[in-house]
């Protein structure tokens, strides 16, 4: 993976708090698994930033390779991984995904 | 299948492991390769993240994801 493309995953992840990169989009998934992430992500209310991984197969290798995680729905949060499909909802069900997608207090 | 298995207790040894095929659930999809979840219960996941933990799975089928295995859900817990 070269500078630009590990610059341009961080660019896109980071462009929104929270983000997810799936396979369709929130209001079109293309996946159960994707589905089932938009799902959660919407019953928690937070607003989150996307990337459809069909638009562009580019991408979807590099975010593969970039997080070393083999799948997507992938889940982002301050720019770090979460997780996929499974794991959001094991922290949905946890209760902990409320904290996670709730902001830090700022000093 | 029985394969999957053993290379899951290969990796995972002493860990307690469920294998499924839940390809039946997602008919008409267009996919190939079988759809397949695992629930390991091991030892060795103390003091790791749940990211970790799912990624020593991923890692442990590296070869037959994206392969015969289309899709894999993991659920994981310490034994």
């Amino acid at each position: 993976m070269t500078d630009d493309q590990k610059t341009l995953v961080e660019n896109m992840i980071n462009s929104d708090r929270v983000f997810l990169m799936l396979k369709g989009t929130p209001e079109m998934p293309r996946c159960g698994f994707s589905a089932r992430v938009v799902e959660i992500l919407n019953g928690t209310g937070a607003s989150y930033g996307s990337f459809n991984v069909f638009d562009d197969y580019n991408i979807m290798n590099m975010i593969k390779e970039y997080s070393n995680w083999p799948t997507t729905p992938q889940l982002y949060v301050d720019g770090k991984l979460v997780g996929g499909c499974d794991i959001v909802e094991e922290l949905a069900t946890s209760g902990e995904l409320e904290k996670i997608l709730t902001p830090a207090e700022k000093e | 299948m029985d394969q999957i298995l053993q290379k899951l207790e290969y990796a995972f040894p002493g860990a307690d492991i469920e294998l499924k095929n839940t390809s039946s659930m997602h008919v008409g999809h267009n996919a190939k390769g079988m759809h397949l979840k695992t629930i390991i219960s091991y030892r060795g996941f103390k003091g790791k993240s749940l990211i970790e933990q799912h990624r020593m799975v991923q890692n442990a089928l590296e070869a037959e994801l994206g392969n015969e295995i289309h899709a894999l859900s993991i659920k994981t817990t310490i034994k």
